[in-house]
């Protein structure tokens, strides 16, 4: 066998050219992600034009050409507002990936310019909520111990305690929120999308929402307790109980039993 | 040194003697023979877990108040500044966050009464495979099934006591369920609420009840318990030189005090292992209780999740036409509480207790028993244990049926139609299943005697034809596999006798046999002693 044969059947050649391959797909995968993040700013007559030409080629199929919805497919979207666009197109749930129970979430399709155009454009089709400023959304800004009662009150019986999510009927479910972005949560609470109702400033204020952020901001840092097993209550505890707790004992038992009699 | 240390510890040891005569027991009890294996020491594990629950809860209990005082929260946690709560919730705060190493003690103290109740139920589950529960042992199987269901109210008394949002829910379907109990269900629920539910007085009362009452039933229960075991001596697996008359192992000292003694250690160390990496019962999370919000996820621990279950599982209409609520003179009967909550787990707890009794006289076997069944040797009963363990587990699976629906994109009124149909099905099934698998097993157990170990080696004969060379199994190896009882079904007189009178308790008998059919009818006799030489005379032709 010749010098190069030998390092090519190497013991740690898969090694090598398994993790080569892994940095790779994972540097692929940095770039194509922070290539979708810029910001947004007020509307102008262009903007409502280009979403109009947008929604025309990508939302007009179910929504209709004047954006009056198809019976039984999608709903009008005349009065939804801007932050109904900027959350459901934002988070990625339209344009719908398939048709099911509810819209996943997925990687958004547009840029943020773009949503915001389409934004623009369904908002002059009638007056609905506007996508909230910076300040309004700022969790530094909101208390959280007010946040905590205003979540357990309004959102926990779906979300969860902290945010884990929760299943709805039929195969609906209350997403994970610990992901979702300030602008977001603030504008699910404003239109209340597809299960959710809507929570308007008469129900909870402007500043009340801030706090629900606040709470849910706070979640970021983790439980001091260690992993939190999905914040999901009792029965992921459970199990982990019997798998870890007593798999691990059970195992010991064994190998302090292993010279038997 | 060394001769010094020994002449004070001989003198220690001679000096307590002489006062107690005591040597006569250390000698009694280091002499008492335990036979080894690794599934002896479940109970272990569930006896430890107990300790260490006794030594973190005596530490809690030097910080919490079990008070339902309103106070204002002050403290650390920024999600609770200034929120109402109980003082029961607060301290349960202030250990947490406060009170150095609290919060792991707090979580050394909830891991361990997960694992104490899920010990108990493995062990459980060895001694019913094994049929350690017959003769002598019957009594001490109800002395055990009575330390379970205390542990299920030991740990149900304390996941209470931090008033909680999620216990507090909990504690809000006990008193439906005791509501529901006809006639004096009411009355009940106020004694215990001391009025309408949740009262002022619940939570002392819960605190009473967790670190005196029932820990104290659970240490006389242990002690009886072990009592037993030492009085019935330890039963064994079967194997050579052991028979139901002797007990063959290791003495208690030094083996199994090292081995026991080190075994405390593992469990306590993966306690505390676990606890220092997971989160349990983050009650910062759920909030101070308040009866109006109930978040998804609410679930009691584990030990209690298939009364949930059952409940989730109950339907409000049968079949869309019977209601479940029937309201009669003004009085509501609710079926759709009494019969998952109470009589589900009444009947369900009630057979497992009395299961061997109704074992022994199914089976008309009354003589005692010191070496363990394999469990493939009793068909009958292991496809019983597989059932009622399917049974509870589809009830744990409805109980976390949000979980499972939300995790595996299922819809959850599906699985809950599912698992109402399954409740009746898979059981059935699971029993069907193991039997047949106990058959194959024996079947596989008499191909083993009779044609010894395939060694994988192929023997070409001198005219062509190939043969692979089998291994004769060693005595020993082939006691294990022939030294169990073939026991026939139930043999009744005839209904009439000589003269064409019919028999009194004739239909009883008949029943007897059903059921002693049900366990023998089918069966696979282990192999005889004539068989055997037959087989060793066939092996010698070849």
């Amino acid at each position: 066998m010749n010098a190069l044969a030998r390092h090519r059947y190497h013991r740690a050649a898969p090694v090598v050219l398994v993790l080569l391959l892994l940095g790779l797909i994972a540097g692929i995968a940095a770039a194509v992600s922070t290539a979708s993040s810029a910001e947004a700013t007020t509307a102008t007559a262009d903007d409502v034009t280009e979403g109009q030409k947008l929604f025309a080629a990508n939302c007009a199929s179910c929504h209709g050409l004047d954006a009056q919805g198809t019976d039984g497919v999608a709903p009008s979207l005349v009065g939804v507002g801007a932050a109904a666009v900027d959350f459901q197109v934002g988070t990625g749930r339209m344009p719908m990936q398939a048709s099911g129970p509810q819209a996943i979430a997925k990687r958004p399709q547009f840029s943020a310019e773009e949503i915001s155009q389409l934004a623009a454009y369904v908002a002059s089709l009638g007056a609905g909520p506007a996508v909230p400023t910076a300040e309004q959304v700022d969790p530094e800004l909101g208390d959280a111990a007010n946040g905590m009662e205003l979540f357990r009150t309004n959102c926990a019986m779906c979300h969860g305690s902290v945010g884990g999510g929760g299943a709805l009927t039929q195969g609906k479910y209350a997403p994970n929120l610990w992901e979702t972005t300030p602008t977001h949560i603030y504008e699910a609470m404003l239109v209340g999308p597809q299960s959710m109702p809507v929570f308007n400033d008469a129900n909870i204020d402007p500043e009340g929402k801030r706090d629900i952020i606040a709470f849910l901001k706070a979640q970021d840092e983790g439980s001091p307790g260690g992993l939190r097993l999905g914040a999901i209550g009792p029965v992921a505890e459970g199990m982990w109980g019997w798998l870890v707790a007593l798999g691990l004992i059970i195992a010991s038992t064994v190998w302090i039993g292993a010279r038997s009699s | 040194m060394g001769a010094r240390l020994d002449s004070a510890a001989a003198g220690t040891a001679n000096y307590i003697d002489e006062r107690t005569s005591i040597g006569g027991f250390v000698k009694f009890f280091a002499r008492k023979l335990f036979p080894d294996h690794w599934s002896f020491m479940l109970g272990e594990i569930a006896l430890y877990s107990f300790v260490v629950l006794l030594l973190s809860g005596v530490f809690l209990t030097a910080f919490f108040v079990p008070s339902m005082t309103i106070v204002e929260y002050d403290g650390p946690l920024a999600t609770m500044q200034g929120v109402e709560m109980s003082e029961a919730f607060a301290s349960t705060l202030h250990m947490s966050f406060e009170v150095p190493g609290g919060l792991l003690m707090r979580q050394i103290h909830h891991w361990a009464a997960l694992l104490f109740t899920a010990a108990i139920v493995t062990h459980m589950a060895r001694v019913f495979f094994t049929g350690a529960f017959r003769k002598p042992r019957e009594l001490n199987w109800l002395v055990g099934f009575t330390l379970m269901i205390l542990s299920l109210a030991a740990g149900f008394s304390g996941y209470s006591l931090p008033d909680d949002v999620l216990s507090g829910n909990g504690l809000r379907i006990i008193e439906g369920v005791t509501r529901s109990i006809p006639i004096v269900g009411e009355y009940i629920s106020y004694w215990i609420f001391g009025g309408e539910f949740p009262g002022e007085i619940l939570i002392p009362r819960l605190f009473t009840m967790h670190i005196l009452l029932v820990p104290g039933l659970i240490l006389v229960l242990i002690a009886l318990h072990l009592f037993l075991v030492f009085l019935h001596k330890h039963t064994q697996y079967p194997g050579g030189g052991r028979t139901h008359k002797n007990v063959v192992g290791l003495p208690l000292f030094p083996v199994y005090t090292a081995k026991a003694g080190g075994f405390f250690f593992v469990v306590f160390g993966i306690v505390a292992l676990v606890a220092a990496i997971f989160t349990i019962n983050p009650v910062w999370n759920y909030g101070p209780y308040d009866p109006s919000p109930v978040s998804a996820g609410t679930q009691p621990d584990w030990y209690i999740l298939f009364v949930d279950g059952a409940l989730r599982l109950m339907p409000g209409w049968l079949f869309d036409v019977i209601p479940m609520e029937w309201e009669i003179w003004g009085y509501t009967l609710s079926w759709n509480l009494l019969v998952p909550a109470l009589i589900l787990p009444g009947l369900f707890f009630g057979f497992l207790a009395l299961y061997p009794w109704i074992e022994a006289w199914a089976t008309g076997d009354r003589g005692e028993k010191h070496v363990l069944d394999r469990p493939r040797n009793a068909p009958v009963r292991t496809g019983i244990g597989v059932a009622l363990i399917t049974f509870y587990v589809v009830l744990v699976m409805e109980g976390s049926n949000d979980i499972i629906a939300n995790l595996f994109h299922l819809s959850l009124n599906d699985l809950t139609y599912f698992f109402r149909i399954g409740i009746f099905v898979l059981p059935a099934l699971a029993f069907w299943i193991t039997r047949r698998i106990c058959f194959g097993l024996q079947r596989k157990d008499r191909e083993l005697v009779l044609h010894g170990k395939e060694t994988g080696r192929i023997v070409r004969h001198e005219h062509g034809e190939y043969v692979e060379v089998h291994e004769p199994l060693t005595d020993e190896e082939r006691w294990v596999l022939i030294q169990h009882d073939d026991i026939a079904p139930l043999e009744i007189e005839p209904e009439f006798n000589d003269r064409g009178v019919r028999r009194k308790g004739y239909r009883w008998d008949r029943f007897k046999q059903w059921l002693s059919r049900i366990y023998f009818e089918k069966r696979i006799s282990p192999v005889t002693a004539e068989e055997l030489a037959e087989a060793q005379h066939e092996h010698g032709h070849h």
